[in-house]
């Protein structure tokens, strides 16, 4: 088990790289601490597997340093890394039993078969699949292969960190979910750093006690689930982060007064260039709806009412104005239709200039 | 106008057993069910790709159930985005239309506005392989939409797409699609939200036969069985064992969760349902934390209590430690009740 330091790493795929566009992952500097989960999230492209595989050994950066407690292995194989990999589709010997999938790279090294049954029965328990190791591998469902592989992983006592590459894809909703919180179990338990890398924030936000947010080869903002929603830096984090994404209005700047149309916001703030772009930030959950003369944040017409179970997903609209998103649990008292007045808690509303968080907490 | 009369199929892995189904024209119909139920079953027996070993599929009142696929007036949208690699992303919507036997210059202007519709006006001439895999999906919907079939069915089309792409065209389907009065689709998937934001009927199929149907609220404030209650939220409702005693609810241990008011329900063993928004913080129950995930703007607490396990979903983020001792209150309205051959007894009528 080990630190992971990222440092002042960069990966291009192109030798003759120059410009910034030549980076598959531009530079960055990151720390993770030995026995927290991390998730790599952005959509497809961003760089997250570039990440991976260079942590896994399979790719060699080309600038900067990759340390594991300190110690440089930017340059070492990847069978001297001691990292343990799960795959978005289950790699298990279908031949083999349960027991033999998990004994394999212990019987790979040598291990004594009295070492094997004691490891082999750790991890076995550890992830409840006791009962299963004598079955054949083949015939368990798509969650407990995928355990299989990860205790692969587990089974060596001599494992750094385990990189898990969507491993969450072919599963259905119902079966993640135990998944998720086994794997969350697993962490606790055995100590072992995990790195997930996924596209969906929502598996992102519930497995990772931090989350690095990815566009374009670049890290967009790294920090936990609570700061990435609350603070999102920049208007992609924000865009990203939720669901609904955070709604986005434009502000006027008049000589130092932001205003935002419809809504009656208006804030005073020092040293706003005229050139540069404004915009409000205002979570879809931090929107309330009122009696239209209660309203602090203007009046409303409700365009869409998409119900999706313990939620409600509400578009409303400005008169002649933009729409925004809001979610409520209360959704089944609303009207397509109706006019209503609008709530927004002042320090939750955030400020962007050009696309980057200037102002919070106002 | 689309009807299931007793259909089976002898599947190795996924038959189907005895489904009957009237589908209307115009309406948007989510099939939803977890991996392996017999969604793509139905599907792939509408198309005529499975042989029925039972029943028939009529459309308009007319048996279709040996008619060859390519003239049941069917689309089919995949998981996977299939495209023409060779044709460009214009040629890939007109070619469908030159199979009909439409005129070129009838089937381009079509297709150009097909391309509209879905927004890709301004990559016309691209190849698929210089699409995203969004882009690279509404191809193959403009390609399905274009022909006009009677029956367009999409198979799970959004689950290789990016989350934040599935989002935004969770929210284009319904617009692009309810343009077409006269046909009925069919749309499976195995996630609930996806399912209740889409749909305007909802099937659940559970071990290859149909486990409820009607509207997605409806389904999800009142399953009318255990297989529907157990796919029918996200995050999962819970379920643990209770006893009826006398019109109160008791828990495994002892509990008493529910005071009063299920008079009508026999003495004996129940099934309990608790939906993860029946649990709130502060109360009479004592429970320690599992787990907490935080989901942004919500907490998701994995709770243990001396009658069992249960989730509980709250506004906002909340910090526990694991193992920490918390009270909460469970919502007694909300409450379901199972027999324990799964029917939903918690209501009256029911």
């Amino acid at each position: 088990m080990a630190e992971i330091r990222l440092k002042n790493l960069a990966h291009s795929y192109n030798p003759a790289h120059q410009t910034e566009q030549d980076y598959a992952l531009k530079p960055l500097d990151l720390t993770w601490e030995d026995g927290k989960t991390y998730a790599l999230l952005g959509p497809s492209g961003c760089g997250k597997t570039t990440m991976l595989n260079i942590i896994s050994g399979l790719v060699k950066p080309s600038e900067g340093q990759l340390l594991f407690d300190g110690q440089d292995v930017t340059s070492a194989p990847t069978s001297k890394r001691n990292i343990a990999q799960v795959f978005q589709f289950p790699v298990i010997y279908n031949t083999m039993s349960v027991a033999q999938n998990l004994a394999f790279p212990l019987v790979c090294r040598k291990y004594s078969d009295k070492d094997i049954k004691f490891q082999v029965d750790k991890v076995a328990d550890l992830l409840d699949l006791t009962e299963y190791l004598p079955m054949a591998a083949k015939k368990l469902t798509a969650d407990q292969k995928q355990l299989i592989s990860l205790g692969r992983g587990l089974v060596r006592e001599d494992v750094n960190a385990i990189l898990l590459d969507e491993p969450l894809t072919v599963i259905d909703p119902q079966m993640k979910f135990e998944l998720r919180r086994k794997l969350r179990e697993i962490n606790k338990r055995s100590g072992i750093t995990m790195v997930l890398v996924t596209h969906d924030q929502n598996e992102a936000m519930t497995f990772a006690d931090e989350v690095v947010v990815m566009q374009d080869g670049r890290v967009m903002q790294s920090g936990t689930p609570e700061i990435l929603f609350e603070q999102p830096q920049n208007t992609f984090v924000g865009y990203f982060i939720g669901s609904p994404p955070m709604n986005f209005l434009p502000l006027k700047n008049d000589n130092g007064i932001l205003t935002c149309d419809h809504t009656g916001f208006s804030q005073k703030m020092d040293k706003l260039p005229s050139k540069d772009q404004y915009s409000l930030g205002i979570r879809p959950e931090y929107l309330k709806i009122t009696e239209q003369q209660n309203a602090s944040f203007g009046i409303a017409k409700i365009i869409q009412i998409d119900d999706i179970g313990i939620d409600g997903i509400i578009t409303l609209s400005f008169e002649d104005g933009p729409h925004i998103k809001l979610k409520t649990r209360d959704h089944k008292s609303l009207h397509l239709n109706g006019i209503v007045g609008l709530s927004m808690p002042p320090n939750k509303s955030l400020i962007y200039q050009n696309n980057n968080l200037i102002s919070s907490n106002i | 106008m689309l009807s299931l009369k007793n259909i089976s199929i002898e599947h190795p892995k996924t038959p189907l057993f005895n489904i009957s189904y009237n589908f209307e024209a115009g309406k948007f119909y989510c099939i939803l069910g977890r991996t392996g139920a017999g969604k793509t079953e139905i599907l792939r027996a509408l198309m005529g790709l499975e042989q029925l070993s039972n029943g028939e599929i009529t459309l308009d009142d007319e048996n279709i159930s040996n008619r060859v696929i390519w003239k049941r007036n069917m689309a089919l949208v995949y998981q996977q985005f299939i495209n023409y690699p060779h044709l460009n992303v214009l040629d890939n919507v007109i070619f469908p239309l030159l199979r009909q036997k439409i005129k070129k210059s009838v089937a381009r202007q079509k297709a150009i506005s097909m391309l509209e519709l879905v927004g890709l006006s301004e990559l016309a001439d691209r190849k698929p392989s210089q699409l995203s895999g969004g882009q690279q999906q509404r191809v193959a919907l403009a390609r399905a939409l274009v022909k006009d079939a009677r029956i367009l069915m999409m198979d799970e089309p959004l689950v290789n797409l990016d989350y934040k792409l599935r989002e935004q065209l969770r929210e284009e389907f319904p617009k692009l699609i309810h343009q077409s009065p006269d046909s009925v689709i069919l749309y499976t998937t195995t996630e609930p939200k996806e399912a209740m934001q889409l749909a305007d009927e909802l099937l659940i199929i559970d071990n290859g036969q149909i486990a409820g149907h009607g509207k997605p609220h409806d389904l999800f404030e009142n399953p009318p069985n255990l297989a529907v209650a157990k796919v029918i939220s996200d995050p999962p409702i819970s379920f643990v064992k209770g006893h009826i005693e006398n019109g109160k609810l008791i828990g495994s241990d002892g509990t008493i969760l529910q005071q009063s008011g299920l008079q009508h329900i026999a003495n004996g063993e129940v099934q309990v349902g608790l939906r993860p928004d029946a649990l709130s913080l502060g109360g009479e129950l004592t429970s320690r934390v599992v787990l907490t995930e935080i989901n942004g703007s919500e907490t998701i607490v994995h709770l243990n209590f001396s009658f069992g396990q249960a989730v509980m979903l709250l506004d906002g983020i909340h910090m526990f430690e694991a193992d920490q001792k918390i009270n909460v209150s469970l919502d007694t309205n909300t409450i379901m009740l199972f027999s324990l051959d799964g029917q939903n007894i918690t209501k009256e009528s029911n």
